[in-house]
């Protein structure tokens, strides 16, 4: 399992099981994650999908992006759907109706069908051990609805739910709920997080994540264009920005073992993430220090080298 | 696939879509405001435009070469801002 299955771009294969033609926002970081996830997973593979952006986007009738078997299903219930369709191949394996080749089974969730509506759906597949990865699209906020708050919107974020005002200054005043530590609190056998700037993390995780035995949770940061309120081009670099600045830890738990797969040898300033994105344009000095200070935490209990002192 | 809409009457159960894919059908190039121009004496095929477009519009051609299907890119600009070789210039499109 220590082995990369992709060394490098050219390893990727180029076919393409969630296709173009899909009407995603120009510049959509889910639909980077999803093509590569994808690729990953190869053709001999069953898709279930919460409502949300990327089942919204894929599937206006009678198109689909799909090129391989997908359910749309409610907004709470992904992982009960996938642990049961993991059920059923095991069972038709057992009775020699289907060939023994493996079946892998992938949800996907944006970060609102994760942190809060479908959680104990998922808390309780990963408990009872099945065998599927589940990958939590996290653009940070109820993005097809039109952007509101999740549990997983960050500190400061504006959001149609969270604007900032008198009373609540900031915006968003609670803090980002860490699912990958949650998630990792149960024990599953393999839990990473990565984002699309870093696609070769990304895809060897999946992979892995697949190849497991057992459950797998991949939570990959999409940065959303008109949600954190970027030039669409700039998708990527906000994305790899937040990995510079220590916004996102990107590391797998195997068996327990944390490691960090990308790793900034040094670190860059929170503002230059936030600054880059209009959701944060209302944020005082104090708040971003706040911010800076929280990351800085985080940061040195991962092993991350502390800010350079000079900005 | 058709492209007539169907009815109430002849939906198939569930909603169910037969063609794998069938997305490729649809043309999302009418999203753009701007084009790629993609120059190939500055390309060293490095693949990143093709890694990063969230559209599936960057192909290899049958000469090896990486070009951008204009039928789908939306115009992002994500490829021509990652391109170490600064090779993909952006547009306006014409009326
Ligand atoms: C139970 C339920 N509540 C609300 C909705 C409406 N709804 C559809 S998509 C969506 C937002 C999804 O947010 P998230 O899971 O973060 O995915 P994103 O769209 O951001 O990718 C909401 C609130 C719904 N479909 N079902
Ligand atoms: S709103 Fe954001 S997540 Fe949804 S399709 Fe547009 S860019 Fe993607
Ligand atoms: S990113 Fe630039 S250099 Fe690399 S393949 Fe694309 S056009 Fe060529
Ligand atoms: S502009 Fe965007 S959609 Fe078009 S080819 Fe480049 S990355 Fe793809
Ligand atoms: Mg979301």
């Amino acid at each position: 399992m220590s082995a990369q299955a992709f060394r490098s771009i050219k390893d990727i294969p180029l076919e393409e099981y969630f296709t173009p033609g899909h009407r995603a926002c120009q510049g959509c970081g889910e639909t980077i994650a999803v093509r590569h996830i994808l690729k990953a997973a190869g053709p001999d593979v069953i898709v279930v999908n919460a409502t949300g952006c990327l089942e919204v986007i894929s599937s206006p009738y009678p198109y689909t992006a799909w090129a391989v078997p997908w359910y749309h299903v409610a907004f709470e219930n992904a992982a009960a759907v996938a642990s049961g369709i993991e059920a059923a191949l095991k069972v038709l394996t057992r009775k020699n109706l289907i060939s023994g080749k493996k079946i892998h089974v992938v949800c996907f969730a944006g970060d609102g069908g994760t942190a809060d509506i479908g959680f104990q759906a998922l808390s309780g597949a990963l408990e009872r051990g099945h065998d599927f990865l589940y990958v939590c699209l996290d653009n940070e906020a109820y993005m097809n609805t039109g952007i509101q708050r999740s549990s997983s919107t960050p500190y400061g974020a504006w959001t149609t739910t969270s604007p900032p005002g008198k009373v609540k200054p900031a915006g968003q005043m609670t803090y980002k709920k860490d699912l990958p530590s949650i998630f990792a609190a149960h024990g599953i056998p393999y839990v990473a997080t990565a984002t699309v700037a870093y696609p070769l993390d990304l895809i060897n995780k999946a992979k892995k994540g697949l190849e497991v035995e057992g459950p797998a949770y991949l939570h990959v940061y999409t940065p959303c264009s008109p949600g954190w309120r970027i030039p669409s081009e700039k998708v990527v670099q906000v994305s790899r920005l937040g990995v510079q600045t220590g916004m996102f830890l990107i590391y797998e738990v195997e068996n327990g073992q944390l490691r960090l797969t990308v790793k900034p040898s040094r670190r860059k300033p929170v503002t230059e993430y936030l600054k880059m994105q209009g959701r944060f344009r209302h944020l005082s000095d104090e708040d971003v220090e706040r911010i800076q200070r929280l990351v800085d935490e985080r940061c040195a209990k991962f092993g991350l080298p502390p800010l350079e002192a000079s900005t | 696939m058709t492209t007539d809409k169907p009815t109430v009457k002849n939906l198939p159960i569930a909603g169910i879509i037969f063609v794998p894919g069938s997305a490729k059908e649809y043309n999302t190039g009418a999203f753009r405001s701007q084009k790629p121009i993609l120059d190939a004496k500055l390309c060293t095929k490095c693949g990143m435009c093709w890694v990063y477009c969230p559209d599936g519009a960057v192909f290899v051609n049958s000469e090896g070469m990486y070009e951008i299907n204009l039928k789908y890119c939306k115009g992002c600009g994500i490829c021509s801002e990652e391109c170490a070789r600064k090779a993909i210039k952006m547009v306006d499109e014409e009326e």
